[in-house]
Protein backbone atom coordinates (compact mmCIF):
# COMPACT_ATOMS: atom_id res chain seq x y z
CA UNK A 1 0.00 0.00 0.00
CA UNK A 2 2.15 3.33 -1.03
CA UNK A 3 0.66 5.96 1.27
CA UNK A 4 2.25 8.90 -0.21
CA UNK A 5 2.77 8.57 -3.98
CA UNK A 6 5.62 10.85 -4.76
CA UNK A 7 5.36 12.79 -7.50
CA UNK A 8 1.82 13.42 -9.93
CA UNK A 9 0.55 9.97 -11.05
CA UNK A 10 0.80 9.14 -14.48
CA UNK A 11 -2.04 7.17 -15.59
CA UNK A 12 -1.53 5.19 -18.72
CA UNK A 13 -3.61 3.93 -21.06
CA UNK A 14 -3.29 -0.11 -18.95
CA UNK A 15 -4.58 1.70 -15.84
CA UNK A 16 -7.57 3.87 -17.65
CA UNK A 17 -8.63 0.38 -18.66
CA UNK A 18 -8.48 -0.96 -15.61
CA UNK A 19 -10.35 1.65 -13.54
CA UNK A 20 -13.05 1.85 -16.18
CA UNK A 21 -13.42 -1.72 -15.59
CA UNK A 22 -14.07 -1.15 -12.16
CA UNK A 23 -16.56 1.59 -12.60
CA UNK A 24 -18.58 -0.61 -15.26
CA UNK A 25 -17.44 2.15 -18.19
CA UNK A 26 -16.67 0.88 -21.78
CA UNK A 27 -14.21 3.24 -22.81
CA UNK A 28 -13.76 2.61 -26.73
CA UNK A 29 -10.45 1.98 -27.81
CA UNK A 30 -9.35 5.19 -29.75
CA UNK A 31 -10.16 7.05 -26.86
CA UNK A 32 -8.73 5.83 -23.99
CA UNK A 33 -5.61 7.45 -24.86
CA UNK A 34 -7.48 11.00 -24.31
CA UNK A 35 -9.07 10.11 -21.31
CA UNK A 36 -5.42 9.08 -19.50
CA UNK A 37 -4.18 12.35 -20.38
CA UNK A 38 -6.92 14.25 -18.88
CA UNK A 39 -7.38 12.58 -15.98
CA UNK A 40 -3.70 12.55 -15.53
CA UNK A 41 -3.97 16.67 -15.61
CA UNK A 42 -6.71 16.19 -13.22
CA UNK A 43 -4.31 13.76 -10.85
CA UNK A 44 -1.73 16.41 -11.01
CA UNK A 45 -4.13 18.97 -9.09
CA UNK A 46 -3.58 16.90 -6.03
CA UNK A 47 0.45 17.67 -5.64
CA UNK A 48 -0.57 20.30 -2.82
CA UNK A 49 -2.74 18.25 -0.97
CA UNK A 50 -0.13 15.34 -0.84
CA UNK A 51 2.47 18.13 0.74
CA UNK A 52 -0.60 19.32 3.15
CA UNK A 53 0.61 18.04 6.96
CA UNK A 54 -2.52 15.95 8.09
CA UNK A 55 -0.78 14.24 10.50
CA UNK A 56 -2.74 13.59 13.39
CA UNK A 57 -5.82 15.35 11.46
CA UNK A 58 -9.19 13.18 12.09
CA UNK A 59 -10.87 12.78 8.81
CA UNK A 60 -14.31 14.77 8.26
CA UNK A 61 -17.45 12.57 6.42
CA UNK A 62 -19.98 14.85 7.61
CA UNK A 63 -19.46 18.68 7.78
CA UNK A 64 -21.78 18.84 11.38
CA UNK A 65 -19.77 15.50 12.33
CA UNK A 66 -23.25 14.41 12.93
CA UNK A 67 -23.44 10.46 13.15
CA UNK A 68 -26.25 8.45 11.45
CA UNK A 69 -29.58 9.25 12.74
CA UNK A 70 -31.58 5.90 14.09
CA UNK A 71 -35.60 5.10 13.36
CA UNK A 72 -37.93 2.35 15.22
CA UNK A 73 -37.02 -0.65 12.75
CA UNK A 74 -41.37 0.05 11.38
CA UNK A 75 -42.35 -0.33 8.13
CA UNK A 76 -43.50 3.42 7.26
CA UNK A 77 -43.99 2.90 3.38
CA UNK A 78 -46.56 1.24 1.45
CA UNK A 79 -45.77 -1.59 -1.35
CA UNK A 80 -45.43 0.27 -4.20
CA UNK A 81 -44.02 -2.01 -6.73
CA UNK A 82 -45.96 -2.07 -9.57
CA UNK A 83 -45.20 2.44 -10.07
CA UNK A 84 -41.70 1.38 -9.77
CA UNK A 85 -41.06 -1.67 -12.70
CA UNK A 86 -43.45 0.26 -14.56
CA UNK A 87 -40.72 2.60 -15.40
CA UNK A 88 -37.98 -0.34 -15.78
CA UNK A 89 -36.44 -1.32 -19.37
CA UNK A 90 -37.41 -5.27 -18.92
CA UNK A 91 -39.82 -6.93 -16.32
CA UNK A 92 -41.60 -10.16 -16.23
CA UNK A 93 -44.26 -11.15 -13.80
CA UNK A 94 -42.49 -8.73 -11.02
CA UNK A 95 -39.19 -9.24 -11.94
CA UNK A 96 -36.88 -7.39 -13.65
CA UNK A 97 -34.99 -9.52 -16.28
CA UNK A 98 -31.22 -8.77 -17.81
CA UNK A 99 -29.41 -11.54 -19.66
CA UNK A 100 -28.82 -14.86 -18.33
CA UNK A 101 -26.19 -15.21 -15.65
CA UNK A 102 -26.15 -18.83 -15.11
CA UNK A 103 -25.74 -21.17 -17.73
CA UNK B 1 -45.72 41.36 -14.44
CA UNK B 2 -42.58 39.30 -15.11
CA UNK B 3 -40.21 42.18 -14.06
CA UNK B 4 -41.50 41.72 -10.23
CA UNK B 5 -40.21 39.90 -7.66
CA UNK B 6 -42.02 37.20 -5.42
CA UNK B 7 -43.15 39.23 -3.11
CA UNK B 8 -44.81 41.84 -5.33
CA UNK B 9 -46.08 38.98 -7.84
CA UNK B 10 -47.46 37.67 -4.53
CA UNK B 11 -48.99 40.56 -2.87
CA UNK B 12 -50.20 41.81 -6.44
CA UNK B 13 -52.29 37.99 -6.85
CA UNK B 14 -54.00 38.85 -3.11
CA UNK B 15 -54.77 41.93 -4.28
CA UNK B 16 -56.96 40.88 -7.17
CA UNK B 17 -54.43 42.76 -9.50
CA UNK B 18 -54.47 40.07 -11.62
CA UNK B 19 -55.31 35.99 -11.54
CA UNK B 20 -53.10 32.90 -11.10
CA UNK B 21 -54.02 32.10 -14.11
CA UNK B 22 -52.87 35.21 -15.86
CA UNK B 23 -49.85 35.82 -14.87
CA UNK B 24 -48.92 31.73 -15.59
CA UNK B 25 -50.39 32.42 -19.01
CA UNK B 26 -48.38 35.38 -19.26
CA UNK B 27 -45.08 33.49 -18.50
CA UNK B 28 -45.47 30.37 -20.68
CA UNK B 29 -46.13 32.84 -23.45
CA UNK B 30 -42.62 34.22 -22.96
CA UNK B 31 -41.36 30.83 -22.57
CA UNK B 32 -41.94 29.92 -25.58
CA UNK B 33 -41.63 33.25 -27.44
CA UNK B 34 -37.76 33.41 -25.65
CA UNK B 35 -36.73 30.45 -24.23
CA UNK B 36 -35.52 29.61 -28.00
CA UNK B 37 -32.76 32.06 -27.45
CA UNK B 38 -31.72 30.72 -24.15
CA UNK B 39 -32.78 27.01 -24.04
CA UNK B 40 -33.21 27.24 -20.10
CA UNK B 41 -36.43 25.25 -20.28
CA UNK B 42 -35.79 20.91 -20.93
CA UNK B 43 -39.60 20.15 -19.93
CA UNK B 44 -42.20 22.95 -19.75
CA UNK B 45 -45.71 21.75 -17.94
CA UNK B 46 -48.11 24.15 -19.78
CA UNK B 47 -51.10 21.63 -18.73
CA UNK B 48 -49.83 21.16 -14.54
CA UNK B 49 -49.24 24.45 -14.91
CA UNK B 50 -52.54 25.96 -15.96
CA UNK B 51 -54.32 23.44 -13.24
CA UNK B 52 -52.03 24.42 -10.68
CA UNK B 53 -52.85 28.04 -11.13
CA UNK B 54 -57.10 27.72 -11.00
CA UNK B 55 -56.79 26.12 -7.92
CA UNK B 56 -54.31 28.82 -6.32
CA UNK B 57 -56.88 30.98 -7.52
CA UNK B 58 -59.83 28.92 -5.77
CA UNK B 59 -57.49 29.19 -2.64
CA UNK B 60 -57.02 32.87 -3.12
CA UNK B 61 -60.92 33.68 -3.89
CA UNK B 62 -61.66 31.81 -1.17
CA UNK B 63 -58.99 33.51 1.61
CA UNK B 64 -56.50 30.19 2.16
CA UNK B 65 -53.49 31.85 0.65
CA UNK B 66 -50.36 31.91 1.71
CA UNK B 67 -47.09 33.91 1.01
CA UNK B 68 -46.38 31.87 -2.06
CA UNK B 69 -49.76 30.92 -3.32
CA UNK B 70 -50.38 31.50 -7.15
CA UNK B 71 -46.61 32.70 -7.61
CA UNK B 72 -44.72 30.76 -10.63
CA UNK B 73 -41.77 29.19 -10.42
CA UNK B 74 -39.58 26.25 -12.27
CA UNK B 75 -37.31 23.54 -10.66
CA UNK B 76 -33.77 22.13 -11.49
CA UNK B 77 -34.14 19.08 -13.76
CA UNK B 78 -32.35 17.46 -10.80
CA UNK B 79 -35.87 17.36 -8.61
CA UNK B 80 -37.75 14.34 -8.70
CA UNK B 81 -41.42 15.11 -10.13
CA UNK B 82 -44.15 12.91 -10.05
CA UNK B 83 -45.24 12.40 -13.58
CA UNK B 84 -42.94 14.47 -15.18
CA UNK B 85 -39.58 13.35 -16.91
CA UNK B 86 -36.83 14.28 -14.87
CA UNK B 87 -33.25 14.09 -16.77
CA UNK B 88 -31.05 15.56 -14.62
CA UNK B 89 -29.17 16.77 -17.73
CA UNK B 90 -28.34 13.30 -18.73
CA UNK B 91 -29.19 10.88 -21.46
CA UNK B 92 -29.22 8.26 -18.76
CA UNK B 93 -32.40 9.43 -17.49
CA UNK B 94 -33.70 10.92 -20.77
CA UNK B 95 -36.45 8.30 -20.26
CA UNK B 96 -37.34 8.83 -16.32
CA UNK B 97 -40.70 9.43 -15.36
CA UNK B 98 -40.40 9.27 -11.54
CA UNK B 99 -43.19 7.87 -9.65
CA UNK B 100 -42.90 10.71 -6.56
CA UNK B 101 -41.91 14.02 -5.79
CA UNK B 102 -38.63 14.92 -4.08
CA UNK B 103 -39.93 16.47 -0.84
CA UNK B 104 -38.75 20.18 -1.84
CA UNK B 105 -41.15 19.88 -5.06
CA UNK B 106 -44.06 18.57 -2.52
CA UNK B 107 -43.29 21.48 0.17
CA UNK B 108 -43.56 24.02 -2.82
CA UNK B 109 -46.50 22.81 -4.38
CA UNK B 110 -48.06 22.42 -0.48
CA UNK B 111 -47.36 26.20 -0.54
CA UNK B 112 -49.44 26.86 -3.48
CA UNK B 113 -46.64 27.75 -5.70
CA UNK B 114 -46.87 27.00 -9.77
CA UNK B 115 -44.52 24.90 -11.52
CA UNK B 116 -43.65 26.03 -14.86
CA UNK B 117 -41.44 23.13 -15.77
CA UNK B 118 -37.57 21.70 -15.09
CA UNK B 119 -34.56 23.79 -16.13
CA UNK B 120 -31.37 22.90 -17.71
CA UNK B 121 -28.68 21.66 -15.95
CA UNK B 122 -25.10 20.07 -16.34
CA UNK B 123 -25.32 16.47 -16.31
CA UNK B 124 -25.81 15.08 -12.87
CA UNK B 125 -24.92 18.68 -11.61
CA UNK B 126 -21.25 18.47 -12.79
CA UNK B 127 -20.04 21.32 -14.41
CA UNK B 128 -19.66 25.05 -13.68
CA UNK B 129 -20.99 26.27 -17.05
CA UNK B 130 -23.75 24.27 -18.24
CA UNK B 131 -22.23 23.40 -21.83
CA UNK B 132 -22.32 19.47 -19.96
CA UNK B 133 -26.16 19.06 -20.54
CA UNK B 134 -27.39 16.55 -22.74
CA UNK B 135 -30.02 18.90 -23.72
CA UNK B 136 -27.31 21.46 -25.46
CA UNK B 137 -25.88 25.02 -23.34
CA UNK B 138 -27.84 27.46 -21.48
CA UNK B 139 -27.21 30.96 -23.06
CA UNK B 140 -26.30 33.96 -20.75
CA UNK B 141 -29.32 36.52 -21.13
CA UNK B 142 -27.11 38.99 -20.71
CA UNK B 143 -24.77 38.20 -23.88
CA UNK B 144 -25.59 35.10 -26.30
CA UNK B 145 -21.92 33.83 -26.37
CA UNK B 146 -21.88 33.36 -22.44
CA UNK B 147 -22.13 30.74 -20.39
CA UNK B 148 -24.60 31.31 -17.47
CA UNK B 149 -22.50 29.01 -15.18
CA UNK B 150 -23.40 25.90 -13.50
CA UNK B 151 -24.75 23.51 -12.97
CA UNK B 152 -28.11 24.98 -11.89
CA UNK B 153 -27.71 27.87 -15.50
CA UNK B 154 -30.99 26.86 -16.52
CA UNK B 155 -32.85 28.41 -13.55
CA UNK B 156 -30.44 31.16 -13.08
CA UNK B 157 -30.72 32.14 -16.93
CA UNK B 158 -34.77 32.15 -16.76
CA UNK B 159 -34.85 34.09 -13.85
CA UNK B 160 -32.62 36.58 -14.92
CA UNK B 161 -34.56 36.86 -18.50
CA UNK B 162 -38.00 36.97 -16.70
CA UNK B 163 -39.00 33.68 -17.73
CA UNK B 164 -40.06 32.84 -13.88
CA UNK B 165 -39.72 35.12 -10.87
CA UNK B 166 -37.85 32.02 -9.04
CA UNK B 167 -36.56 28.53 -8.96
CA UNK B 168 -34.99 25.73 -6.94
CA UNK B 169 -31.36 25.21 -7.83
CA UNK B 170 -28.47 22.81 -5.91
CA UNK B 171 -25.30 23.45 -4.74
CA UNK B 172 -22.35 21.18 -4.54
CA UNK B 173 -19.35 23.23 -4.90
CA UNK B 174 -20.77 26.44 -6.30
CA UNK B 175 -23.82 25.69 -8.54
CA UNK B 176 -26.35 27.85 -7.32
CA UNK B 177 -23.70 30.73 -6.30
CA UNK B 178 -21.67 30.72 -9.30
CA UNK B 179 -24.68 30.84 -12.12
CA UNK B 180 -26.69 33.44 -9.64
CA UNK B 181 -23.34 35.73 -10.10
CA UNK B 182 -23.15 35.48 -13.80
CA UNK B 183 -27.18 36.06 -14.58
CA UNK B 184 -27.34 38.82 -12.10
CA UNK B 185 -29.41 37.12 -9.53
CA UNK B 186 -29.65 36.27 -5.97
CA UNK B 187 -29.11 32.66 -4.88
CA UNK B 188 -28.92 30.95 -1.54
CA UNK B 189 -27.36 27.42 -0.72
CA UNK B 190 -28.53 26.45 2.49
CA UNK B 191 -26.62 24.85 5.63
CA UNK B 192 -25.70 21.04 4.81
CA UNK B 193 -28.80 19.62 6.64
CA UNK B 194 -31.35 22.68 6.20
CA UNK B 195 -33.22 21.26 3.01
CA UNK B 196 -33.94 17.94 2.16
CA UNK B 197 -32.29 16.08 -0.43
CA UNK B 198 -34.99 13.32 -0.82
CA UNK B 199 -35.64 12.86 -4.33
CA UNK B 200 -32.89 15.13 -5.02
CA UNK B 201 -30.87 13.56 -7.88
CA UNK B 202 -27.26 12.74 -5.86
CA UNK B 203 -24.22 13.73 -6.76
CA UNK B 204 -22.46 14.10 -3.98
CA UNK B 205 -24.24 13.53 -1.08
CA UNK B 206 -22.10 15.23 2.33
CA UNK B 207 -22.08 18.23 -0.05
CA UNK B 208 -25.12 18.18 -1.68
CA UNK B 209 -27.72 21.31 -0.97
CA UNK B 210 -30.82 22.58 -2.21
CA UNK B 211 -31.90 26.16 -2.05
CA UNK B 212 -33.47 28.60 -4.06
CA UNK B 213 -32.67 31.31 -6.72
CA UNK B 214 -34.65 34.72 -6.87
CA UNK B 215 -34.30 38.12 -8.05
CA UNK B 216 -34.12 39.09 -4.26
CA UNK B 217 -33.40 38.05 -1.01
CA UNK B 218 -37.01 38.53 0.57
CA UNK B 219 -37.58 36.45 -2.06
CA UNK B 220 -34.93 33.73 -1.28
CA UNK B 221 -36.40 33.87 2.30
CA UNK B 222 -39.89 33.59 1.37
CA UNK B 223 -38.99 30.18 -0.70
CA UNK B 224 -36.81 29.16 1.96
CA UNK B 225 -39.31 29.42 4.52
CA UNK B 226 -41.53 26.92 2.35
CA UNK B 227 -38.24 24.27 1.75
CA UNK B 228 -36.65 24.36 5.28
CA UNK B 229 -37.24 21.59 7.67
CA UNK B 230 -36.79 18.38 8.88
CA UNK B 231 -37.20 15.48 6.70
CA UNK B 232 -37.43 11.81 8.35
CA UNK B 233 -37.01 10.30 5.11
CA UNK B 234 -33.48 11.85 4.68
CA UNK B 235 -31.60 10.68 7.46
CA UNK B 236 -29.12 14.11 6.98
CA UNK B 237 -31.67 16.24 7.13
CA UNK B 238 -31.63 18.60 10.50
CA UNK B 239 -33.74 18.31 13.55
CA UNK B 240 -33.44 22.01 14.16
CA UNK B 241 -36.11 24.40 14.65
CA UNK B 242 -36.83 26.86 11.39
CA UNK B 243 -37.14 30.23 11.77
CA UNK B 244 -39.06 32.74 10.12
CA UNK B 245 -36.87 33.76 7.48
CA UNK B 246 -38.33 36.60 6.55
CA UNK B 247 -38.80 37.88 10.37
CA UNK B 248 -34.80 39.98 10.42
CA UNK B 249 -34.63 41.36 7.10
CA UNK B 250 -34.74 45.19 7.65
CA UNK B 251 -32.54 44.49 11.04
CA UNK B 252 -30.29 47.34 10.89
CA UNK B 253 -26.49 46.05 10.27
CA UNK B 254 -24.67 47.77 12.80
CA UNK B 255 -22.05 46.38 14.96
CA UNK B 256 -22.07 43.74 12.37
CA UNK B 257 -18.75 42.39 11.67
CA UNK B 258 -17.53 40.87 8.29
CA UNK B 259 -14.46 38.74 7.91
CA UNK B 260 -12.19 39.45 4.72
CA UNK B 261 -10.42 36.53 3.69
CA UNK B 262 -6.90 38.08 2.16
CA UNK B 263 -6.78 34.40 0.15
CA UNK B 264 -10.15 35.48 -1.70
CA UNK B 265 -8.90 38.85 -2.84
CA UNK B 266 -5.26 38.14 -3.86
CA UNK B 267 -4.10 36.95 -7.11
CA UNK B 268 -6.45 35.32 -10.04
CA UNK B 269 -9.13 37.47 -9.11
CA UNK B 270 -10.18 39.30 -11.42
CA UNK B 271 -9.20 43.67 -10.85
CA UNK B 272 -12.63 44.79 -11.91
CA UNK B 273 -14.87 42.60 -10.45
CA UNK B 274 -12.72 43.27 -7.22
CA UNK B 275 -13.12 46.71 -7.64
CA UNK B 276 -17.35 45.52 -7.88
CA UNK B 277 -16.46 43.54 -4.60
CA UNK B 278 -14.88 46.52 -2.51
CA UNK B 279 -17.64 49.02 -3.46
CA UNK B 280 -20.12 46.64 -2.24
CA UNK B 281 -18.16 46.00 1.28
CA UNK B 282 -18.02 49.96 1.64
CA UNK B 283 -22.31 50.26 0.71
CA UNK B 284 -22.23 47.72 3.90
CA UNK B 285 -19.43 49.82 5.74
CA UNK B 286 -21.47 52.37 5.38
CA UNK B 287 -24.68 51.48 6.65
CA UNK B 288 -22.40 50.21 9.96
CA UNK B 289 -21.00 47.18 9.12
CA UNK B 290 -17.00 46.93 10.48
CA UNK B 291 -14.94 45.59 7.98
CA UNK B 292 -11.97 42.88 9.40
CA UNK B 293 -8.85 40.98 7.45
CA UNK B 294 -9.18 37.33 8.25
CA UNK B 295 -7.20 34.27 6.91
CA UNK B 296 -8.26 30.87 5.24
CA UNK B 297 -4.66 29.41 5.97
CA UNK B 298 -5.69 25.92 3.85
CA UNK B 299 -7.51 27.75 1.04
CA UNK B 300 -4.94 26.34 -1.25
CA UNK B 301 -6.19 22.94 -0.27
CA UNK B 302 -9.65 23.21 -0.99
CA UNK B 303 -9.71 22.80 -5.16
CA UNK B 304 -7.55 18.92 -4.76
CA UNK B 305 -9.97 18.36 -1.61
CA UNK B 306 -13.37 19.21 -3.44
CA UNK B 307 -12.27 17.11 -6.58
CA UNK B 308 -11.34 13.88 -4.52
CA UNK B 309 -14.32 13.75 -2.16
CA UNK B 310 -17.11 14.54 -4.82
CA UNK B 311 -15.79 12.30 -7.15
CA UNK B 312 -15.65 9.68 -5.06
CA UNK B 313 -18.67 10.10 -4.09
CA UNK B 314 -20.22 10.41 -7.58
CA UNK B 315 -18.69 7.30 -8.20
CA UNK B 316 -20.51 5.16 -5.27
CA UNK B 317 -23.65 6.95 -6.02
CA UNK B 318 -23.94 6.63 -10.05
CA UNK B 319 -23.29 3.27 -9.74
CA UNK B 320 -26.78 2.65 -9.41
CA UNK B 321 -27.31 3.43 -12.80
CA UNK B 322 -26.89 -0.06 -14.71
CA UNK B 323 -29.74 0.01 -17.09
CA UNK B 324 -31.83 -2.53 -14.92
CA UNK B 325 -34.57 -0.62 -12.64
CA UNK B 326 -34.87 2.34 -14.61
CA UNK B 327 -33.23 4.85 -17.26
CA UNK B 328 -31.09 4.49 -19.91
CA UNK B 329 -30.58 0.50 -21.31
CA UNK B 330 -27.99 -0.55 -24.01
CA UNK B 331 -29.82 -2.46 -27.06
CA UNK B 332 -29.42 -6.00 -27.38
CA UNK B 333 -27.02 -6.78 -24.34
CA UNK B 334 -24.70 -9.48 -24.72
CA UNK B 335 -24.09 -10.29 -20.71
CA UNK B 336 -24.70 -9.06 -17.44
CA UNK B 337 -21.28 -7.49 -18.01
CA UNK B 338 -22.32 -5.71 -21.39
CA UNK B 339 -25.13 -4.22 -20.41
CA UNK B 340 -23.40 -1.88 -17.39
CA UNK B 341 -20.61 -1.41 -19.17
CA UNK B 342 -22.47 -0.23 -22.63
CA UNK B 343 -25.19 1.25 -20.90
CA UNK B 344 -23.01 3.40 -19.05
CA UNK B 345 -21.06 4.17 -21.83
CA UNK B 346 -23.67 5.25 -23.90
CA UNK B 347 -25.86 7.06 -21.20
CA UNK B 348 -23.20 9.18 -19.52
CA UNK B 349 -21.43 12.21 -21.37
CA UNK B 350 -17.84 12.86 -20.73
CA UNK B 351 -17.41 15.00 -17.69
CA UNK B 352 -19.60 12.35 -15.97
CA UNK B 353 -17.43 9.44 -17.00
CA UNK B 354 -14.20 11.35 -16.00
CA UNK B 355 -15.22 12.21 -12.24
CA UNK B 356 -16.48 8.82 -12.04
CA UNK B 357 -13.40 7.47 -13.38
CA UNK B 358 -11.14 9.78 -10.54
CA UNK B 359 -13.10 9.01 -7.88
CA UNK B 360 -13.27 5.23 -9.02
CA UNK B 361 -8.90 5.45 -8.64
CA UNK B 362 -9.20 7.93 -5.58
CA UNK B 363 -11.63 4.57 -3.47
CA UNK B 364 -9.22 2.26 -5.17
CA UNK B 365 -6.59 -0.37 -3.69
CA UNK B 366 -3.59 0.93 -3.13
CA UNK B 367 -4.58 4.56 -3.25
CA UNK B 368 -7.65 4.88 -0.93
CA UNK B 369 -5.17 6.27 2.21
CA UNK B 370 -3.12 8.70 0.35
CA UNK B 371 -6.33 10.50 -1.89
CA UNK B 372 -9.55 10.19 -0.31
CA UNK B 373 -8.30 9.56 3.55
CA UNK B 374 -6.07 12.74 2.83
CA UNK B 375 -8.73 14.46 1.86
CA UNK B 376 -11.12 14.20 4.28
CA UNK B 377 -8.48 15.08 7.01
CA UNK B 378 -7.80 18.31 4.74
CA UNK B 379 -12.12 18.98 4.69
CA UNK B 380 -11.82 18.93 8.67
CA UNK B 381 -8.42 21.63 8.42
CA UNK B 382 -10.85 23.80 5.82
CA UNK B 383 -13.56 23.81 8.50
CA UNK B 384 -11.78 24.54 11.19
CA UNK B 385 -10.33 27.86 9.57
CA UNK B 386 -14.13 28.82 8.84
CA UNK B 387 -14.82 27.91 12.66
CA UNK B 388 -12.13 29.62 13.49
CA UNK B 389 -12.94 32.88 11.36
CA UNK B 390 -16.08 32.80 12.91
CA UNK B 391 -15.13 33.35 16.57
CA UNK B 392 -13.97 37.22 15.61
CA UNK B 393 -16.31 37.87 12.55
CA UNK B 394 -20.51 37.70 12.11
CA UNK B 395 -20.43 36.85 8.61
CA UNK B 396 -17.53 36.33 5.63
CA UNK B 397 -17.59 38.52 2.74
CA UNK B 398 -15.82 38.12 -1.35
CA UNK B 399 -16.27 37.80 -4.42
CA UNK B 400 -18.38 34.76 -5.63
CA UNK B 401 -16.10 34.07 -8.61
CA UNK B 402 -12.63 34.88 -10.39
CA UNK B 403 -14.23 36.73 -12.73
CA UNK B 404 -17.70 37.65 -14.47
CA UNK B 405 -19.11 34.89 -17.27
CA UNK B 406 -17.07 33.35 -20.18
CA UNK B 407 -17.43 32.45 -23.56
CA UNK B 408 -19.39 29.19 -24.31
CA UNK B 409 -16.59 26.76 -25.82
CA UNK B 410 -13.61 29.22 -23.62
CA UNK B 411 -12.45 26.67 -21.45
CA UNK B 412 -13.79 22.90 -22.57
CA UNK B 413 -10.72 21.88 -23.73
CA UNK B 414 -9.18 21.99 -20.36
CA UNK B 415 -10.98 20.51 -17.16
CA UNK B 416 -8.54 22.00 -14.67
CA UNK B 417 -9.32 25.70 -16.14
CA UNK B 418 -12.84 25.10 -15.60
CA UNK B 419 -12.20 23.82 -12.38
CA UNK B 420 -10.68 26.63 -10.84
CA UNK B 421 -13.79 28.51 -11.69
CA UNK B 422 -14.93 27.32 -8.72
CA UNK B 423 -11.86 28.60 -6.27
CA UNK B 424 -14.53 30.78 -4.16
CA UNK B 425 -17.16 28.76 -3.63
CA UNK B 426 -16.03 24.53 -2.88
CA UNK B 427 -14.98 25.77 0.75
CA UNK B 428 -18.56 26.17 2.00
CA UNK B 429 -19.85 23.23 0.83
CA UNK B 430 -17.05 21.39 2.45
CA UNK B 431 -17.49 22.96 5.48
CA UNK B 432 -21.53 23.13 5.37
CA UNK B 433 -21.56 26.31 5.49
CA UNK B 434 -24.55 28.67 4.28
CA UNK B 435 -23.66 30.99 1.27
CA UNK B 436 -25.11 33.14 -0.73
CA UNK B 437 -24.81 35.42 -4.27
CA UNK B 438 -25.51 38.53 -4.25
CA UNK B 439 -25.83 40.75 -7.48
CA UNK B 440 -23.10 43.75 -7.19
CA UNK B 441 -22.49 45.58 -9.95
CA UNK B 442 -21.41 44.89 -14.05
CA UNK B 443 -17.86 44.37 -15.78
CA UNK B 444 -18.00 45.37 -19.22
CA UNK B 445 -22.28 44.33 -19.28
CA UNK B 446 -21.57 41.23 -17.62
CA UNK B 447 -22.97 40.84 -13.50
CA UNK B 448 -20.61 40.41 -10.57
CA UNK B 449 -22.08 38.37 -7.38
CA UNK B 450 -20.72 39.30 -3.53
CA UNK B 451 -20.51 36.25 -1.62
CA UNK B 452 -21.80 35.90 1.54
CA UNK B 453 -20.42 33.08 4.09
CA UNK B 454 -22.69 32.64 7.55
CA UNK B 455 -22.05 30.21 10.05
CA UNK B 456 -24.17 26.93 10.07
CA UNK B 457 -27.96 27.19 10.48
CA UNK B 458 -27.10 31.60 10.25
CA UNK B 459 -28.70 31.65 7.03
CA UNK B 460 -30.94 34.43 8.55
CA UNK B 461 -27.97 37.21 8.75
CA UNK B 462 -27.31 36.50 5.31
CA UNK B 463 -30.33 37.17 3.64
CA UNK B 464 -30.31 39.74 6.12
CA UNK B 465 -27.45 41.35 5.03
CA UNK B 466 -28.35 40.58 1.72
CA UNK B 467 -31.98 42.35 1.84
CA UNK B 468 -29.85 45.62 3.59
CA UNK B 469 -27.87 45.48 0.51
CA UNK B 470 -30.71 45.62 -1.65
CA UNK B 471 -32.73 48.19 0.07
CA UNK B 472 -29.89 50.59 -0.97
CA UNK B 473 -28.24 49.25 -3.97
CA UNK B 474 -30.73 47.93 -7.74
CA UNK B 475 -28.03 45.66 -9.49
CA UNK B 476 -30.72 43.14 -8.23
CA UNK B 477 -33.42 44.71 -10.34
CA UNK B 478 -31.35 45.28 -13.66
CA UNK B 479 -32.77 43.18 -16.25
CA UNK B 480 -31.04 42.12 -19.69
CA UNK B 481 -32.78 43.04 -22.60
CA UNK B 482 -34.19 40.20 -24.94
CA UNK B 483 -34.84 40.71 -28.40
CA UNK B 484 -39.06 39.52 -28.89
CA UNK B 485 -40.65 39.40 -25.48
CA UNK B 486 -44.32 40.46 -25.27
CA UNK B 487 -44.78 43.31 -22.20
Amino acid sequence: MSDTPSSSPCVDREEIEKIAELARIRIAADQSDEVASRITRILGMFDTLQAADTEGVAPMANPLDATQALRPDTVTEGNRRDDFQAIAPAVENGLYLVPKVIE
Amino acid sequence: MHDQTVAQLARALRDKQFSSLELTEHLLRRIGQLDGQLNSFITVTDEQALDAARRADEALASGRAGPLTGVPIAHKDIFCTRGVRTSCGSRMLDNFVPPYDATVVRQLSDAGTVSLGKTNMDEFAMGSSNENSYYGPVKNPWNAALVPGGSSGGSAAAVAAGLVPAATGTDTGGSIRQPAAFCGITGLKPTYGRVSRLGMVAYASSLDQGGPMARSAEDCALLLNAMAGHDPADSTSTRRDVPDYCADLERPLDGLRIGLPKEYFGEGLNAATGECIQAALKELESQGATLVEVELPNSQLTIPTYYIIAPAEASTNLSRYDGVRYGHRCADPQDLHDLYTRTREEGFGDEVKRRILVGTYALSAGYYDAYYKKAQQARRLIRDDFLACFESVDIIAGPTTPGPAFGIGEKTADPVAMYLEDVYTLAVNLAGLPGMSVPAGFVDGKPVGLQLIGQHFDEGRLLNVAHRFQQVTDWHNRTPELAGGTA
